[in-house]
C-alpha cells in the first residue's frame, strides 16, 4: 500500500488540494463568503497529510530497496546502511523537491495550527498563498522531476550514493536548511496578504516575526551546519568557499536578519511598513532563487540548461510568477499602505534602520560577487570567478560597520535618545575593547582581522552590559537581580544572546584567519613540527568498511614530549563508484582544532611516504558556536511570553495609534 | 538631540545614511573587483597575451597524459604536470595534495600565477569532479580551439592533442558520431 504509485497519487491530491487552497479563500475573501474562507485552515492540513503520505511512500520504496523505481536505483544500493537510505532520500535533486514541498505543506500547516488567533479574513489569505506556491512546486515536482518514476526492467542493484554525502552531518543539513528556506514563505505569505489586505499595522508585525525568527533560526543552523560539513568531510581545512551554493542561503539569511529586526519597528513603532514588506518578498525571493537556480545550475553553466530543458523552463517561468508577480503587486498596492512616521537618528528604531542599511550593503556585496561572473559569461562571454579575496575585502569592512553599532543598539530607548545616557552604560564595553585591542594587535595579523576581533568583544561586552544593567547586577542585592531577570522578556536575553553568538562567530572567523597548516611528504615514523606541536606518523594500515577499502593512518601529536592526542585520517576507496574519499581526523579542545587528513602514497616498501596535511586551525569551533548560540537566542525569543500567549489584538484604526 | 528636530532633518538623516551605506558598498565592490577578479584562461590565451605574474588567473584545460611527475623538495610534495587545450601545452608546477580525482587525460583547473619562465605556479589545483565531467570553461576552450565538439562524443585523448591537426580531429568527430549514431 506504500508503493511509489500510492506515493505519486498522494502528491498529486495534495496538489489538487493546494490548488484548492489558492484559490477557494482568495475568491472567499474577495466575495466576502466568510464559510468559504474558513475552508483554508482544513484544506492546508488536508494538503500536508497527503504530501507526508507521498514522501513517505518514497522513504519506504528507498529502505525496501525497490530498485524499479528510478530515484531509489539511480541513488541507493542494498550494500548501503539503513540511516543513509533514508536521508539518501533527500540527497539527490527529486527526492529534494519533494522534501522542500512537504516543508511547504508543513509550515501551512503550522500556520492553520498557530494561528488561530489571526483574524480570519488574513489567515485565509495567508493560507492562501502558502497553498499557490505549494501548487506550484508540486506541479513542477510532477511533471519534471518526478521521484516515483518506475524504471523498465529493474536493476538488481542500485548505482549507489556519492560516497561524500554518506555522512551523518549532511544526511540533516538539507532538512534544516530547507526549513530555512521554506519557513520565509511564511512572513512573504503575511506580506502579500497585507498588501492585497492594503493594512499593515503594529499587530501584523507581531504576528509576523515569529515566524520569521523561527525560519531565521532554522536557516542560520542549516548554514553552521553545511560550513561544518565542509570543514570536516572535504578535508581542505576551509570552512567556507564562497561558491555560489554558499552564497545562495548565505543572501537569504542577510535580509532575513534585516527583516527580523525591521519587523521590531513595525511592531512598536509602526514605522518602516513598506521596507518590512519588501524584505519579506525579497528574503524568500532570494530563497528560491537561491535554491533553485543555483542547484539547477541554470546560472552556473549552460549545459545544465540544455540536458533538461523542460525543468529549466518551468523553474525560470515559476520564479517569474512567484517574484514577478509580488513585485508587481508590490508596486501597485505599497502606495497605497499607511506609512508610519519618521523618527530621529539616535534612538533604537534609528539603530534599527542602520542595521537594515548595513545588512542590506553586506546583501548587495554578496549578490554581486555571485551575478557578475554568469551574467559577464553570458553578456561578454569572458569566464571569470570572485572568490575569497574580493568577498574578504568588500564585506569585512562593511561588518566592522556593523559590529561597530551593533553594542548602541539594544542599549538605545525608543523614539529619543540622549547621547549622554548612553554613553556610561558603554564604559565597560569600551575598556573589553582596549584589552582586546591589545590582545588582538598581540596575537592576529591583519588589519581586518583585528578589528574583526575588538568589534567582536566590544559586542560580547555590551550584550553583556546590557543584560546586566536590565536586571540591576550588583547594585541590588543578587536575589533582587535574580528576582528582575525572572520579570525580564525572554525577548531581551533572546537579542543579547543572538548577538553574543554573532561576536563567538566572527571571533572564530578571526581565530581561522590565523590559521597554519604545512604539506609534507613522509616515511612512517617522521615527525614533523607546525604550530608548536610534534606531530608524528606511527603507522598506516588497510582495514576494510561495509562499501569501501580504507587507509587508516596513525598520527600521535606531542606537544614538548607529552602525548596530547592521537589522530587517525583516513582514505576510503569506493571501488564500485570508483572514487576516493578523505577522512579528516579533528581533535578540539574548543580552543582550537588539530586537523589531519592523509593523502596519496608514493613508491613502496621501506621507501614508502605518505603526504599529510595537517591543520592548526585556532577557535575554529566558535564559528559554528556562534552559530548554534544565535539559534538559541532566536528561539528563546520565540518563546516570549507576549509572542505566545494572547494574541495581539488589532487596533481599530491603523494610523494614530502607537504602541509603545 | 534637541526635541524640535523636524521632519525634513530626520528625513535628511536617513538619506544620508542610505547613500553613505550606497556609497562605501559601491566604494568597496569596485575597489575589490579592480584586484580581486579571477580570469579564466586557456593554455593558448595565455602564450598569446601572458598575463603579469602578480595577476592570479585560472588555467584550464586537460593533464597532458605521461607528463605528471612528482617529486619533493625538502618534506614538501611536488606535483608537475603539463595542461593543454590542444594549441599549446602550460607546465604547471603545485606544491601541495593533488585532488583525489586529479588523474592524466581529464580535465584541471588550476588556480595561481604565470611565472617570468612561461611556467605556472598554482596555489590550488581543482579537479572535483567525477571523470566524465568537464569544467564548463575547459569544454568551451577546447571549443573554441576547434580540437572537440562535444556532440560528437567523449574528448579524445589529451596526450594526441598537441600534435593533433584541426583535419584530424573533424576526421575523429565524424568517426566518433557515426560510430555512436
Amino acid at each position: 500500500m506504500f508503493g511509489p504509485e500510492p506515493g505519486h497519487f498522494a502528491l498529486a491530491l495534495a496538489c489538487v488540494l493546494a490548488l484548492l487552497q489558492f484559490v477557494v479563500p482568495l475568491w472567499g475573501a474577495h466575495r466576502g463568503n466568510a464559510r468559504l474562507v474558513a475552508l483554508a485552515p482544513g484544506l492546508a492540513f488536508a494538503q500536508c497529510l497527503a504530501l507526508a503520505a507521498s514522501f513517505l511512500c518514497l522513504v519506504i520504496s528507498a529502505v525496501r530497496d525497490d530498485f524499479s523505481v528510478q530515484n531509489v536505483a539511480a541513488n541507493s544500493a542494498a550494500a548501503k546502511p539503513l540511516l543513509y537510505k533514508i536521508t539518501g532520500v533527500w540527497g539527490n535533486h527529486e527526492g529534494s523537491i519533494l522534501l522542500w514541498a512537504l516543508i511547504l505543506g508543513i509550515c501551512g500547516a503550522a500556520v492553520a495550527s498557530f494561528g488561530r488567533g489571526l483574524p480570519a479574513i488574513l489567515r485565509g489569505r495567508v493560507l492562501a498563498i502558502l497553498g499557490g506556491v505549494s501548487c506550484g512546486f508540486q506541479l513542477f515536482c510532477l511533471w519534471t522531476s518526478d521521484p516515483f518514476d518506475r524504471v523498465w526492467p529493474a536493476p538488481m542493484d542500485g548505482q549507489g550514493m556519492n560516497p561524500l554525502l554518506q555522512d551523518p552531518g549532511l544526511a540533516f543539513h538539507p532538512p534544516i536548511l530547507y526549513t530555512g528556506y521554506v519557513g520565509f514563505a511564511v512572513p512573504f505569505a503575511f506580506a502579500i496578504a497585507a498588501l492585497i489586505e492594503g493594512r499593515v499595522d503594529a499587530a501584523w508585525g507581531r504576528w509576523v516575526r515569529p515566524w520569521a525568527v523561527a525560519a531565521w533560526c532554522f536557516l542560520t543552523c542549516g548554514i553552521a551546519l553545511g560550513s561544518w560539513w565542509s570543514y570536516y568531510v572535504l578535508g581542505w581545512g576551509g570552512y567556507w568557499f564562497w561558491d555560489p551554493v554558499e552564497n545562495a542561503s548565505l543572501i537569504p539569511w542577510l535580509t532575513g536578519t534585516a527583516l527580523v529586526h525591521s519587523a521590531i519597528v513595525v511592531e512598536k513603532r509602526e514605522g518602516l511598513k513598506i521596507w518590512t514588506v519588501l524584505l519579506a518578498i525579497a528574503t524568500f525571493s532570494f530563497s528560491l532563487s537561491g535554491t533553485f537556480l543555483v542547484r539547477s545550475g541554470i546560472l552556473n553553466s549552460v549545459h545544465a540548461f540544455a540536458q533538461d530543458p523542460a525543468r529549466g523552463v518551468f523553474i525560470l517561468a515559476l520564479l517569474a510568477v512567484v517574484i514577478g508577480g509580488s513585485l508587481m503587486l508590490f508596486a501597485w498596492r505599497a502606495p497605497s499602505l499607511v506609512t508610519g512616521g519618521l523618527f530621529a537618528p539616535l534612538s533604537r528604531e534609528g539603530a534599527l534602520v542602520l542595521n537594515n542599511i548595513l545588512l542590506c550593503s553586506i546583501c548587495a556585496v554578496v549578490v554581486t560577487g555571485t551575478m557578475y561572473p554568469p551574467f559577464m559569461q553570458l553578456l561578454a562571454g569572458r569566464t571569470i570567478s570572485v572568490g575569497k579575496p574580493f568577498f574578504d575585502a568588500a564585506t569585512i569592512p562593511l561588518t566592522v560597520l556593523l559590529l561597530a553599532f551593533m553594542a548602541f543598539g539594544t542599549m538605545l530607548p525608543w523614539k529619543r535618545a540622549r547621547l549622554g545616557a548612553v554613553l556610561p552604560r558603554l564604559l565597560v564595553p569600551a575598556i573589553a575593547a582596549v584589552i582586546a585591542t591589545v590582545c588582538a594587535i598581540w596575537l592576529l595579523s591583519g588589519l581586518l582581522p583585528i578589528l574583526c576581533a575588538i568589534g567582536a568583544v566590544w559586542v560580547i561586552a555590551a550584550s553583556l552590559m546590557d543584560l546586566a544593567q536590565r536586571v540591576s547586577l550588583f547594585r541590588v542585592p543578587l536575589s533582587a537581580s535574580l528576582t528582575r531577570a525572572r520579570a525580564l522578556p525572554r525577548s531581551a536575553f533572546g537579542a543579547a544572546i543572538a548577538h553574543i553568538g554573532a561576536g563567538i562567530t566572527i571571533l572564530g572567523l578571526c581565530g581561522m584567519s590565523q590559521a597554519q597548516h604545512a604539506i609534507v611528504e613522509v616515511p612512517v615514523g617522521h615527525t614533523e613540527r607546525l604550530a608548536g606541536y610534534d606531530w608524528t606518523l606511527e603507522n598506516v594500515r588497510a582495514m576494510p568498511g561495509p562499501n569501501y577499502q580504507a587507509t587508516v593512518a596513525t598520527i600521535v601529536v606531542r606537544h614538548n614530549d607529552r602525548i596530547i592526542t592521537v589522530l587517525h585520517p583516513s582514505r576510503r576507496d569506493f571501488s564500485s563508484q570508483n572514487q576516493m574519499t578523505t577522512e579528516v581526523a579533528i581533535r578540539t579542545n574548543l580552543i582550537s582544532d588539530l586537523y589531519a587528513v592523509v593523502g596519496e602514497h608514493h613508491g613502496s616498501g621501506p621507501d614508502q611516504t605518505y603526504i599529510l596535511r595537517l591543520h592548526y586551525n585556532p577557535l575554529a569551533p566558535w564559528m559554528w558556536l556562534g552559530g548554534l548560540v544565535m539559534a538559541i537566542g532566536g528561539g528563546l525569543s520565540l518563546s516570549d511570553r507576549r509572542l505566545r500567549v494572547g494574541a495581539p489584538r488589532r487596533a481599530r484604526t491603523s494610523s494614530g495609534v502607537l504602541a509603545s | 538631540m534637541k526635541r524640535g528636530l523636524t521632519r525634513k532633518t530626520r528625513r535628511l538623516w536617513l538619506v544620508v545614511f542610505c547613500l553613505g551605506g550606497l556609497g562605501i558598498t559601491t566604494a568597496l565592490v569596485l575597489n575589490a573587483f579592480s584586484s580581486n577578479i579571477v580570469f579564466f584562461m586557456a593554455p593558448s590565451q595565455v602564450r598569446a597575451h601572458p598575463p603579469g605574474s602578480d595577476r592570479t588567473i585560472r588555467l584550464g584545460g586537460m593533464v597532458v597524459a605521461g607528463s605528471v611527475k612528482r617529486e619533493t623538495e625538502g618534506e614538501t610534495p611536488i606535483a608537475r604536470f603539463d595542461v593543454t587545450d590542444g594549441q599549446a601545452a602550460i607546465p604547471v608546477r603545485y606544491a601541495g595534495i593533488l585532488p583525489d580525482l586529479f588523474r592524466e587525460g581529464q580535465s584541471v583547473v588550476a588556480i595561481g600565477e604565470m611565472k617570468g619562465d612561461g611556467s605556472f605556479r598554482a596555489s590550488e589545483v581543482l579537479a572535483k569532479h567525477d571523470e566524465t565531467y568537464m569544467p564548463k570553461e575547459v569544454a568551451e576552450a577546447l571549443k573554441r580551439s576547434g580540437k572537440w565538439d562535444p556532440r560528437f562524443g567523449k574528448a579524445p585523448d589529451a596526450a594526441s592533442w598537441d600534435t593533433m591537426t584541426r583535419a584530424e580531429a573533424r576526421q575523429m568527430d565524424t568517426k566518433t558520431a557515426q560510430a555512436g549514431g
